[in-house]
């Protein structure tokens, strides 16, 4: 699980382009959106598109993403349980 | 107000790897390519906008041009200021939209970016300058094919006049695969260098 979630940090710095944050300013528990790393509506429609291309999760609902996004946590254990790839 | 009391107040170039302020050299880096090049720019200017990185290329090209001339006036200001675009080029936004396309064109690998998407129009660009500085000012991008100062001297003079806009930034910011071109000048009241068109074609070609 810690490498799944060290692989989503280096995935979100790089495929967000976060370009003045580093992976191990990212904590576990970090909220991704708001006062966490202030992810927007563009990032969270990027995060769709990676949990699709890179672990075969489709979401068909967007409302989804708000809980499965909340945390590099939450993520992780979500694509855990739920990747086909 | 006539047309003929109107004066390019500064004017910015971005090209070549150089940056330019009123013909002064800010910055250069010429041994990089446009995304090293931009990035240490961004960093030298003190542009502070993190934001920034999420741009394509045509959007970080104008934006920086557009911080070198509105920061300073910007900045300090509770009051938003009302300095309308007026942008033009020749490729459109075609660097993004070409890698957009490539995303699309294998139905089995069929994998577009939302980030990417965003910025498939040019005036997208104008959008990002607007936030930033916080301008609810008239926009506008057009396309041409070449670098046409007269359009863009009418055009500006005609905001100002018609009281749209207390002073316009104008120019040509330009993103093709193989080059990039930013010049931008600032139409105001005050200045020193008249505001026609045999003047916007000598700062342009002034290279």
């Amino acid at each position: 699980m810690s490498d799944l979630k060290q692989e989503l940090k280096e995935k979100i710095i790089t495929q967000l382009n976060l370009e003045d944050i580093a992976i191990d300013e990212i904590a576990d528990n970090d909220s991704l959106f708001g006062d966490g790393l202030g992810l927007d509506s563009i990032d969270a429609l990027e995060l769709i598109v990676m949990l699709d291309k890179d672990y075969g999760i489709k979401l068909t609902d967007p409302k989804e993403g708000k809980k499965i996004f909340e945390s590099i946590e939450v993520m992780a254990n979500y694509i855990a349980q739920h990747r086909t790839k | 107000m006539k047309a003929q009391d109107l004066k390019i107040k500064e004017y910015c170039r971005i090209s070549n790897n150089r940056v330019l302020l009123n013909a002064q050299l800010l910055f250069e880096d010429l041994g990089g390519d446009f995304t090293t090049f931009i990035k240490m720019a961004y960093k030298k200017m003190d542009t502070n906008y993190p934001k920034f990185f999420k741009m394509d290329d045509l959007s970080k090209l104008g934006f920086l041009a557009s911080d070198i001339l509105l920061k300073p006036i910007t900045q300090d200001s509770e009051k938003p200021k009302n300095i309308a675009l007026v942008f033009s080029n020749s490729a459109s936004s075609l660097k993004t939209d070409r890698k957009h396309q490539e995303s699309i064109v294998d139905k089995e690998n069929y994998f577009p970016s939302p980030a990417v998407f965003v910025y498939t129009l040019p005036n997208i660009c104008l959008g990002e300058i607007s936030i930033k500085h916080r301008l609810y000012s008239e926009n506008s991008f057009f396309i041409f094919n070449h670098f046409n100062a007269g359009y863009l001297h009418d055009y500006a003079s005609s905001l100002i006049k018609t009281e749209k806009a207390d002073e316009v930034l104008c120019g040509w910011i330009n993103c093709d695969v193989e080059d990039y071109e930013a010049f931008l000048y600032l139409v105001s009241t005050e200045g020193s260098i008249a505001h026609n068109k045999e003047e916007i074609i000598k700062l342009y070609t002034t290279k």
